[in-house]
Order: C-alpha cells, then structure tokens, then sequence
C-alpha cells in the first residue's frame, strides 16, 4: 500500500499534493492518503475525490501551526499503526523541513526530490536528479518498509489523478501528542514585498533572461505577460540585479514551477533554470542562438531576436 | 557560544560528468572540487555569529582525504579548527551515512548550534541536516535566510514558498539549515590562509559501519529533452503561427 502525505497550511489543500497522488496511482495498487492539521476535514473531502482507498484524517490542535516536532509525532504515530510499503510526500519545503525526520525516526532514510518511478523485477526505483541536475540516478531502497520518498513539484501532472466513482471513506485517527515535546514555536507567516507573487499557482508564466540586457526593457515583457494573461518570472541574474524582485525568481535557488505555458524570453537555459521550470506543460523558447540549451527543453521555439519577437507576439495575441 | 559548521566537498559547477565503468558513480579522479555553495552560506553566518556573541566555530566534514581542502579553505576564513571524519566510502555515500557519521562525531562536543547548507551539489537530498538533528535529539529548522541568537533562544527565519517567511523560536542547543545567498561570502585573506596552517584539522574514522539505506543501481544522463518544433518566417509570421499554434495544438492560451 502506498500513503500520500497531502499538504495544508490553514486548511487550504497544497497543490503539489495532487501530483504525489497521481505518481501514487500510476505506481499502482491500493493508494491511501494522509493529511495532518487541526480542522482539516474540508480537505480530507477535498481529497476524498481521488481513487483512493481512503482517506486518514488527523485533527489535534497541537497541528493547528506546522512544526517540524509536532508533524513528526503525528505521522510517525500513524505510521506505527497502518503500515505502507511506500511514503510519498510532495517535495514542497515542508516536507523538506519534516520528511527526513520522519524517515530518520523509523531508522531510514528519505528518497527525495524524484522525479519517475520504474520497476525493475520486484524492485521499485526511483529516479532523482542528482549533480545539479546534469545526471539522473535510479535509486533503490535497502532495507525495510516503509520506503519514505519525497516527489518534485511538476514531474506528475495533477490533472492526470483518477477520480473515484464516488467519494472515498475518511477516516479518523486520533495520534497521541506530547505538546509540551513541541520545540519550535512558529510565529505567522508573512510575506516581505509588497506584491509577492505565487508563481507555483500560475498558469502562465513569461521568464526573462540575460537576453532581456536591461531593466527598462523589462517592459516588452510585461506586455506580453499581460496580453497572454500570465505572470511575469525571471532566471536568478535579472533578480540578483534587482531588475525583478527575488520571489519572482524560478530556478533552483527560486520557485519550481509547472504552469500550462511557460514562455522563456532570452534565457539560455543553464541547469539551475531548467530544473525550476522544466515540467511546464509546454514550454516556449525565443533566443537568438540556436544553440541556447533552453532549445532542448521548448516545444516551440524562434530563433530571433527577442526585441523584434515580443511586441509582434504581443501584437498577435491581441488581434 | 560554541558553533560547528557541516561542510561537503562536491564537483565544481562547471565539472562535466564522467561515470565510472560501472555507471553507478562518477569518476572521482576527473572531478575537480570545492566546497558546496549552501555549506559556504552557512560557515558564513557562523562567523558573524561568533564576531557578535564570541565563541568558536568548527568546521565538519565527512569525506576522503581530499577534503582536508575544503577544511583548510574554512580555517583561512577564519574557522577555529576542523574535524574530518575520514572514510573513502563517504565520497559516494548516502545521507543516512553521512548524517550518521558527522552526528557521532559531534554527540560530545559541546556545541550550542549546528549549521549546514540546505542542500548538497552533488546528492541534493536537503536531508542531512534534519537527519543529524534528529539523531542528536535536538530541534531544528530548514532553509533559514536568518539567525538570531538570544541568550539561550535561537529564532529563525525560514523561507516558506512562493515568497512567504517565517520566524520561528525554538532552544538551544539546535541545528539549522542555511539558504544559499543570505550573506555575502568573505574570502580568505593571506593572514587567514596562514594563520589556517596553524589550526588544528583533527582526523577521526568513523565510529560506526557505514551503513547504506540506498543504492544507486545507475547513473546517467538526462535524455535530451523533447523535439522542439522551430517556428521560422518574419517576426509577425512567426508570432502569428506561434499563437496558432498555442490556441489550437498546445490549447494553452484561449
């Protein structure tokens, strides 16, 4: 049996936990999922949707505020009493901060960041990226079960996720926590520029590069993100000028995303990029070297200067 | 305050990769190799740390010899002393191998914080940290942008996603795990790179097996990505075709 762990912050479903469910599904066999909080019902309805065995619910007030410490307990108490031979978690920072605490509680070790997942015989490997990115590893666990595996974000489509026939079984358990064994004390999230943008959530997603030279003809770009109605991104050296504020940045040091169109204007393409945003569902590049490794990654590509192509993209899109 | 920083030795950035004949590993001996980014961020934020509240920071690694460099590197910008924890098999070991090992090492010293980078260049867990914390038995945060030390309290700040932070507290002794980029890096200066070949690097093999949760049965490189259809023709041929396209093939914009 395979557990998901689903992500919530405040009772709102994270929507990478829909793509750890689609790989679930695609792995095969009896698929459950998990999700921790306090007031998560509406979630677990939410999830209830998919083709899954059931749904396991935990509700303590100690969850109400994720803690590495808190989240911990709860999963591992849960994995003391239902006994999956796979963990999957959405390789979200969360799952980051908790995943590999969970996994070195039950003395093992955390397979994350993949990206596939085979057979080989009776073996299940997984696929991660390793060196940046340049090599990929066919990893194999040793040892017992459960096998705790995290999923990146963008290498399983949420779209692809079966739906029931009808809304799978939720049920509750309830997890024993010691809240005074809570080491960390969060304080409320906030956000630091004024306008910070979830680039994860968006559909549509105009990047510029080096190729864009300067901050002013930052401008173009914006009016194609407008006319196509998407946000505007950038790879790290436009960020680390202050041309774009840093959370528009995607790449590995920035947000990975996967919206349904993502349009790289002058961007070469280096590895750091290409792993924040490589599983957009179809991918647009426009640069001016042919030989530009963002090429290996586009569907559609023009090899052109970029200050001609924009205004007359934009110009097309509007008539 | 008492302060050890965990650091790996991985291939440089622009290191092109060559596997071993086996194909589960790479060549070790083509690799030239320096200290991972995140772990630099992290040996910098101790410094600051100890320039504002005193103390000493001890820089850790577990590796084969070769990373006696990355240790000297870490004395000459200003680390009071190193420990290595040496084993050739750590070159290509697993987290769990790796965390194990820098955990036992540190068990008895008297540390009051733990900082490492968030991830590693070459395996990219982002676990080791968590990993040594919880075999520590001490609390910890991830991808800290941020340290305040407070007498016996340490709060963070945590980058969350999509442009989202948060502070969180927690006691000492703890383990955090750094951001790359949150401060800017120091070079070594002449002073420090001589006053670093007086420091203390002291070697220890490791105190258990090292034991292995997994194994990589192969390496290799990602395939090269998807035929990409090339648009040609004038600049408002070209655009027109592409939103055609994109309306119609790729059915992505309406």
């Amino acid at each position: 049996m395979i557990l998901v762990v689903a992500e919530q912050r405040g009772g709102t479903l994270n929507r990478a936990s829909w793509e750890a469910l689609a790989c679930a599904q695609q792995m095969g066999g009896e698929v459950s999922v998990l999700v921790v909080g306090a007031g998560v019902d509406a979630v677990a309805r939410e999830l209830s949707a998919a083709d899954v065995r059931d749904v396991v619910v935990v509700n303590h007030t100690a969850l109400a505020d994720y803690t590495a410490d808190g989240y911990t307990a709860a999963v591992t108490d849960v994995l003391s009493r239902i006994t999956p031979d796979v963990v999957l978690f959405p390789h979200t920072y969360q799952a980051r901060d908790f995943a590999p605490k969970v996994a070195a509680r039950l003395n093992r070790v955390a397979i994350t960041d993949v990206v596939a997942v085979k057979r080989d015989g009776d073996r299940v490997v997984f696929v991660r990226p390793v060196f940046q990115g340049k090599l990929l590893a066919d990893v194999v666990s040793e040892g017992d079960a459960p096998c705790i595996v995290t999923v990146q974000a963008g290498a399983f489509q949420a779209a692809a996720v079966r739906r029931g026939a009808s809304a799978a079984p939720i049920r509750q358990l309830d997890v024993q926590i010691d809240e005074a064994a809570i080491r960390q004390k969060p304080e409320p999230p906030f956000q630091e520029s004024r306008q910070a943008v979830d680039l994860t959530q968006a559909e549509r997603i105009v990047s510029v590069g080096r190729g864009i030279k300067e901050q002013a003809n930052i401008a173009i770009a914006q009016q194609l993100a407008d006319a196509m109605h998407a946000e505007l991104a950038a790879s790290r050296p436009i960020c680390d000028a202050g041309w774009l504020p840093m959370d528009r940045q995607v790449g590995s040091s920035g947000q990975t995303v996967a919206p349904k169109l993502y349009v790289a204007l002058g961007i070469s393409g280096a590895i750091q990029h290409l792993v924040g945003m490589k599983g957009s569902q179809t991918i647009v590049a426009i640069n001016n070297d042919r030989d530009a490794p963002i090429f290996e990654v586009a569907d559609y590509g023009i090899v052109e200067d970029l200050f001609e192509m924009v205004p007359a993209l934009t110009a097309a899109l509007k008539s | 305050m008492h302060i050890a920083v965990c650091v790996k030795q991985v291939p440089t950035r622009d290191w092109q990769p060559r596997l071993n004949d086996s194909g589960t590993w790479i060549r070790d001996e083509d690799a030239s190799f320096e200290m991972n980014e995140p772990d630099a961020y992290a040996l910098e934020a101790a410094l600051r740390l100890k320039e504002q509240h005193g103390g000493d920071v001890t820089v850790c690694s577990a590796g084969p010899a070769r990373v006696t460099q990355v240790l000297r590197e870490a004395l000459a910008r200003g680390a009071d002393r190193a420990l290595h924890v040496q084993d050739d098999r750590f070159a290509s070991a697993d987290v769990y191998g790796i965390a194990d090992a820098l955990a036992a090492a540190i068990r008895d010293e008297p540390f009051d914080l733990v900082l490492t980078g968030l991830q590693s260049d070459d395996l990219g867990a982002a676990a080791t940290g968590v990993v040594i914390a919880e075999r520590l038995n001490r609390p910890h945060a991830t991808i800290v942008m941020d340290v305040q030390v407070d007498g016996g309290t340490l709060r963070v700040k945590r980058e969350l996603e999509s442009g989202w932070f948060q502070w969180v507290s927690m006691p000492l002794p703890a383990v955090v795990t750094i951001q790359s980029g949150i401060n800017q890096l120091r070079y070594a200066t002449l002073k420090g790179i001589m006053a670093a070949k007086k420091k203390e690097i002291r070697t220890v093999t490791p105190a258990a097996a090292i034991d292995a949760r997994q194994q990589i049965a192969r390496l290799y490189a990602p395939e090269k990505g998807k035929k990409t259809h090339l648009i040609s023709g004038s600049p408002a041929e070209a655009a027109k075709e592409l939103v055609r396209r994109l309306r119609e093939e790729a059915r992505v914009i309406a």
